[in-house]
């Protein structure tokens, strides 16, 4: 017999502050008021969808001394329009991107538990790391944090934030009015953790929610952050949609996780991906097309080339051929407050294969900012897209996908019309939702269970 | 002014578990199960827009209640336990439509530039229904859950002392801060700072957005927010006070502030002192609220509450007392006394329910028609955001006017 059919899982992350979202289609709605929100949850929802998404920068991003104008800029509290979407929906889980550099542990374990009771369970927390001094202008304690320190902090906070959850069993609020005994345990919430990041003490104020713990995802690509997910995450948000790229990555962060006693299906691999739909796959290789000129502007050409040439290059025209300068390789000073920039590690040697793939091909900037860029996952008639979605995840490239529409609000309801009843009859995603909370729809164990597991081995 | 018809008087409700009396959970009516759930505060939440309350506020703590004020007391016999209130009054906010929301935020150790971008989102989900009661934490043991910061012992006896006044200053004046950023920040976008403009290709007009760059003794912000200005432009602040210090911030700072008078002369000399404080933050033109605070025990008669209070203090084995004066009586003698402290100044009132199962409904169900007949409160809502029912304009933004006249 093969092997079974594994389930997909997949989630819609919310379009905002990144050049995939197309803000200037006659389709594209606010990306600020609630009633976007509400309509991009209701659709995930209406499409058994596991969770709904969010990304967070708690700085402006600015490139050349200057915020940066051409993208989507402004985005809602993360933990305040999670709470207002549980209102509008009944399954759908609910992933915040919150930082642990530029927060406490005490406020975020109550934010998240609040989120988790407000929800009836659907709550998980995608912890990032990032840690410039940049962003830190904007907080009480400022660039406090070598980079080197960014995963021992993130990691400490972490397991505080657990120390945190776990100091409420469960079985505490009692509310006995004939005995006038509203607690049964007076130590209820009573931690104390002394670390190398933290040193606190007392009683933690939010009883144990529905999940135990939020599911926990993490999104770095470093070594530090692929141990860091083995270690600690349930599950990770990942950025490699393709399918070599992403086999590669699934094979070595599975295999990180024996170490820590962790059987494969305890973290899932979720990979961002970018999708459009056409009639028949000819017409839908032409909207793509049409998309990504979109998505990049002669403007945001220039933008996308001063990333890796590191330099002012608005005297360039973006129909015209690339610079003749090099790129300037000391640290990076054109672009703050994005993760991307990190992605050209050898500057140098992009620029050369970038002049020579120009030159051959007659590329202008535009056009080669266009072809190296942003070619979307996902790319065909409904039925080439549920096949090769099904295909990656059997192939072990993800355990699923969360998907990026370019629209807001409405990018998703194509894929939830006309991609996911395909996968329904292929039996390889829920028709229904077969539990209430974000853990069920995950197949992940309550974090209880996972305690009486071990004790009982 | 005419006598025939008095001025309308606002009107909201304090939300803290299953009321204000430590033993209000014990009775039928109360729900402390329940407390932990979003239903449950949405029935309250919807129990006090019937009744066409201009807010509500919502209580919260960075540590557990406790019956004294500078530590914790170990009591397992009342509520103890809280879900976060920004996060409460988001998740009603969809349910809702006229009723403002006002959560507790705590100053001392959360980041202005999180509050301030939380609490625009609040106006989001809400359309324009947003406050803040901003409240400070002096206790030791908060502190320690945070581990930055180490503070004295703290009583409210020492708080008299002339050492206790300078520590209390020295909060507030970080409290002043807090508000100061959490405010530029709302205004750190113009209202038109999004253009989407298809030929240059820009989203934003960056000459709209602007950097606060606050620099103070304990913290310093760049901005601009994350956030985009919200729908009420500057939602509603709110604090509550009991002395000169914080009369002096609800002066310099807030468009509501909650004081708890014990008698009209009382009331009167508290208006007084914020007026002049007002005068001299040189906030004289702009409209701020003073609410009187009252924990409430209601009833059709007056023999029933005080029954019902006396049961609760036996429950409890001790009498009730409170910063705020205790009323108990029926809806018609609260009507006359918030109608004769009105004529003192007071704007508004907060009241307090002693017990939220019971003493909201009696509120909505029992006063509000009693303040209707008596023309001394709308019948219906004549607004569809918090500074609308609060007769407060839509504030023009501060770096706009600049900008403006630069
Ligand atoms: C797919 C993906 C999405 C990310 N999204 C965010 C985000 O929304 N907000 C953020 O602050 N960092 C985000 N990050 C940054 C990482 O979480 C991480 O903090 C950063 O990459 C530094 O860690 P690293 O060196 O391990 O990559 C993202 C990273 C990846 C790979």
């Amino acid at each position: 017999m093969s092997k079974p059919l594994k389930q997909i899982h997949l989630a819609a992350h919310f379009p905002g502050v990144n050049n995939t979202t197309v803000w200037s289609d006659p389709a594209a709605g606010s990306h600020i008021e609630f009633s976007s929100f509400a309509k991009f949850a209701r659709t995930a929802e209406r499409a058994k969808f596991d969770f709904l998404f969010l990304a967070e920068g708690l700085r402006l991003r600015e490139q050349g001394g200057k915020i940066y104008d051409l993208d989507v800029v402004g985005r809602p509290d993360t933990f305040t329009i999670l709470a207002a979407l549980a209102a509008v929906t009944e399954h759908l889980g609910l992933t915040g991107t919150i930082n642990s550099t530029f927060n406490e542990p005490y406020e975020v374990a109550r934010q998240f538990a609040s989120l988790d009771h407000l929800s009836d369970g659907r709550a998980a927390w995608n912890v990032v790391t990032s840690w410039d001094a940049f962003t830190g202008e904007n907080f009480r304690r400022g660039g406090f944090l070598p980079q080197d320190e960014r995963y021992s902090r993130a990691k400490e906070f972490l397991a505080t934030t657990q120390e945190l959850f776990d100091s409420w069993h469960g079985d505490e609020v009692v509310a006995d009015r004939a005995s006038g005994t509203f607690l049964s345990d007076a130590k209820a919430g009573a931690f104390v953790h002394q670390g190398q990041h933290f040193d606190i003490q007392g009683q933690f104020n939010v009883p144990r929610s529905p999940q135990g713990r939020p599911v926990i995802f993490q999104a770095g690509d470093s070594d530090e952050g692929r141990e860091f997910a083995a270690s600690s995450a349930d599950a990770i948000f990942s950025r490699y949609s393709t399918l070599g790229e992403g086999q590669a990555f699934y094979t070595d962060v599975k295999s990180r996780l024996a170490k820590y006693g962790r059987r494969s299906d305890q973290l899932l691999i979720l990979p961002a991906a970018t999708f459009v739909l056409g009639d028949t796959d000819a017409e839908a290789e032409d909207l793509a097309k049409e998309v990504r000129r979109q998505q990049v502007s002669g403007a945001t050409a220039i933008k996308h080339l001063e990333f890796v040439w590191n330099r002012d290059l608005s005297s360039y025209d973006p129909d015209g051929p690339l610079p003749d300068v090099d790129p300037d390789v000391s640290e990076n000073h054109i672009s703050k407050g994005r993760a991307q920039v990190r992605m050209y590690r050898d500057p140098l040697a992009t620029a050369r294969e970038w002049r020579e793939r120009a030159e051959a091909n007659g590329w202008s900037i535009r056009d080669l900012v266009i072809e190296t860029g942003n070619r979307q996952a996902f790319i065909g008639s409904p039925s080439t897209v549920a096949k090769t979605i099904n295909d990656f995840v059997q192939a072990d490239a993800s355990d699923g996908f969360i998907l990026v529409p370019h629209i807001t609000p409405t990018g998703l309801d194509p894929f939830a019309d006309k991609v996911v009843p395909l996968l329904q009859e292929q039996g390889v995603f829920r028709t229904e939702y077969e539990g209430p909370t974000l853990r069920d729809h995950l197949g992940l164990a309550h974090p209880d269970d996972v305690r009486e597991e071990r004790a009982a081995s | 002014m005419s006598s025939t018809s008095p001025s309308p008087l606002h009107l909201a409700v304090a939300l803290d578990g299953t009321g204000w009396h430590p033993a209000s959970w014990r009775e039928p009516v109360a729900r402390p199960r329940d407390l932990f759930t979003a239903a449950y505060w949405a029935d309250l939440v919807a129990e006090a827009e019937r009744g066409l309350l201009d807010f509500v506020t919502f209580e919260d703590g960075l540590g557990l209640q406790s019956s004294h004020y500078g530590e914790l007391d170990g009591r397992t016999d009342q509520v103890r336990g809280r879900l976060d209130a920004v996060l409460i009054a988001a998740r009603i906010a969809p349910l809702t439509s006229h009723i403002g929301l006002v959560p507790t935020v705590v100053s001392t150790h959360t980041e202005p530039f999180h509050i301030s971008k939380a609490i625009a989102t609040l106006d989001y989900v809400s359309t324009g229904r947003a406050g803040l009661r901003v409240q400070l934490s002096a206790r030791p043991h908060e502190a320690d859950h945070f581990g930055r910061r180490t503070f004295e012992p703290i009583s409210l006896e020492s708080l008299r002392t002339e050492a206790g006044q300078e520590r209390l200053s020295e909060h507030f004046d970080e409290a002043a801060d807090y508000i100061e950023v959490v405010r530029r920040l709302w205004d750190s976008w113009e209202d038109d700072a999004e253009i989407r403009d298809i030929a240059t290709g820009r989203f934003v007009d960056r000459d709209k957005l602007h950097y606060i760059d606050f620099e103070g003794r304990h913290f310093s912000v760049k901005g601009p927010s994350i956030t985009p200005r919200p729908p009420q432009g500057q939602p509603v602040v709110s604090s509550l006070a009991h002395q000169t210090i914080p009369y002096r911030l609800v002066a310099r700072a807030t468009d509501v502030g909650y004081v708890t008078p014990h008698d009209t002369d009382d009331a009167r000399a508290i208006v007084a002192e914020i007026r002049a404080e007002q005068q001299t933050a040189g906030r004289a033109d702009e409209l701020l609220h003073i609410f009187g605070d009252l924990v409430v025990f209601l009833d059709d008669d007056e023999a029933t509450a005080v029954a019902r209070r006396e049961r609760l203090d036996a429950l409890a084995g001790q009498p009730y007392t409170s910063d705020a004066r205790i009323f108990t009586g029926t809806p018609a003698q609260l009507a006359d006394l918030l109608q004769e402290l009105q004529a003192t100044g007071l704007t508004g009132f907060r009241l307090r329910p002693a017990v939220a199962g019971h003493d909201l409904p009696a509120i909505t169900q029992g006063l509000v028609p009693e303040l209707q007949r008596r023309g001394a409160f709308r019948q219906a809502y004549e607004a569809d955001t918090l500074r609308g029912l609060l007769g407060l304009a839509r504030p023009a933004n501060r770096y706009a006017a600049a900008a403006a006249t630069a």
